[in-house]
C-alpha cells in the first residue's frame, strides 16, 4: 500500500519565495487604492441608530456630512448633543454658511447633486436635528441622507 | 574603460518593506460603505398661511411625543404595527370612504394605467422626540413603501424591486409608488 511507501531519503524541497513580494504589492495596491483616510476628527459621540432599510450613498465625493452628537469631552463641553461641522462646534447659524461652502467647492453640473448626510447619535433629541432640517431647506440642500448602520434593531 | 558588472541588489528584504506598507493600509483603510435612508426635504415655503388643504381620508396621522410614544391616526400604537397599518392605507380600497380617495393614472414607463392613491402619510415629532425613535420610524415607512414597490414589480416583471436592473422600469415602480411622506414643522406637544 502507498500509505507504507518508504519515504526516499529527499528533504522536502524549499518553497520558491522570489513571487512573495509581488503579491505582497498586489495587497498592497489593492489596500492603497481602496484605502479612504478620514477627513475629519470626530468630536462628538457617534453611536448611529440601526434600519433595515438603507441605500447605499453613491458619490462619496458629493456628500457632505453633517455630524450632530453629545460632544467627546462632555467635562469641557457638556452632554447636550452639538453640531459638528469639518472640524469645529458650530450653531445652527452657520449651517447656511456649510452649504454655499460646500457647494463652492464642487462642480457647477455636481452642485445640484450633492447629498447631505446626516450622522446624528441615536440619543440625540429631534429639537436638534429638526432646527439643522429647516436650515438645510433655506439653504436649498434639499438632499438628505439619515446616516444609518445597517440591521434591525430589536427592542 | 573598464567593464564592471553592476552588483546584485539583494531584494531579500523587498517582501519585509511591502508587508510593512502593507500592514499599515491594512490598519488605517476604512471599508465601510455609507448607508442611510435617503430623504427629499420639501422647498421652503414663502409664507405659511395658504397651507394645502388635503382631505381628512387621505392623510395618515403618525405623532411621536416626547416620551417616544406612537399615535397612529389618534390611537395609541407600537413600531410593529405601524408597517401594515401604513401599507394598508396606501393601498387602493373601491369603494370605501374611511380610506383615501384614488384616481387612475397612465404610467408611461411601465406602459399601464393604474390606481393611484392620494393618501399622505404625515409624520410629525416632538422636540423631544429621540432620533432613535425617529429612525425607526422613518425605516418602518420606509420599509412599507418597499414592501409595495416589490410586490407591484414581482406582478409585473416577476423580480423584486431590489434585483431591477433596467432604469426605466426602476423609474415606473417609482412613479407608481411615490413616497408620499410628509413631514410637518415640530411642536413642543409635550415639553421637555
Amino acid at each position: 500500500m502507498s500509505r507504507f511507501k518508504t519515504k526516499k531519503g529527499k528533504g522536502s524541497a524549499a518553497i520558491n519565495t522570489s513571487s512573495l513580494p509581488d503579491i505582497i504589492f498586489m495587497l498592497l495596491f489593492f489596500f492603497m487604492v481602496t484605502t479612504v483616510m478620514r477627513e475629519v476628527s470626530l468630536k462628538v459621540k457617534l453611536k448611529l441608530p440601526q434600519a433595515t432599510e438603507v441605500q447605499k450613498l453613491e458619490k462619496k465625493s458629493l456628500v457632505s456630512y453633517i455630524y450632530i452628537g453629545p460632544p467627546v469631552k462632555s467635562k469641557l463641553y457638556g452632554t447636550n448633543s452639538r453640531i459638528q461641522l469639518n472640524d469645529t462646534f458650530a450653531n445652527v447659524d452657520d449651517i447656511q454658511e456649510f452649504v454655499a461652502k460646500e457647494r463652492e467647492d464642487r462642480e457647477e453640473a455636481d452642485k445640484k447633486f450633492i447629498t447631505t448626510s446626516l450622522k446624528v447619535d441615536g440619543i440625540t433629541k429631534m429639537g436638534i436635528v429638526t432646527d439643522v432640517k429647516q436650515e438645510l431647506r433655506k439653504a436649498g440642500a434639499l438632499k438628505i441622507n439619515y446616516s444609518t448602520r445597517k440591521g434591525r434593531d430589536k427592542n | 574603460m573598464a567593464k564592471r558588472a553592476a552588483p546584485e541588489i539583494n531584494a531579500g528584504s523587498m517582501a519585509d518593506i511591502a508587508f510593512l506598507l502593507l500592514i499599515f493600509f491594512l490598519v488605517t483603510t476604512t471599508m465601510d460603505v455609507d448607508t442611510g435612508i435617503t430623504r427629499k426635504l420639501p422647498p421652503p415655503v414663502e409664507n405659511n398661511d395658504d397651507d394645502i388643504d388635503v382631505k381628512d381620508r387621505n392623510v395618515l396621522k403618525v405623532l411621536i411625543n416626547s416620551h417616544d410614544r406612537l399615535l397612529i391616526d389618534g390611537k395609541p400604537g407600537d413600531v410593529s404595527m405601524l408597517k401594515q397599518k401604513a401599507i394598508d392605507f396606501m393601498s387602493i380600497h373601491p369603494g370605501d370612504e374611511t380610506y383615501p380617495e384614488y384616481e387612475s393614472r397612465l404610467i408611461e414607463e411601465l406602459g399601464i394605467e393604474r390606481d393611484m392613491s392620494k393618501g399622505i402619510i404625515s409624520l410629525k415629532n416632538d422636540r423631544g422626540t429621540s432620533y432613535d425613535m425617529y429612525i425607526r420610524v422613518q425605516n418602518e415607512l420606509a420599509s412599507a413603501f418597499n414592501e409595495m414597490k416589490d410586490e407591484l414589480s414581482l406582478q409585473l416583471f416577476g423580480l423584486k424591486y431590489s434585483q431591477l436592473i433596467d432604469e426605466k422600469k426602476i423609474k415606473g415602480i417609482n412613479k407608481a409608488l411615490p413616497v408620499r411622506i410628509s413631514e410637518a414643522e415640530p411642536e413642543d406637544i409635550g415639553g421637555k
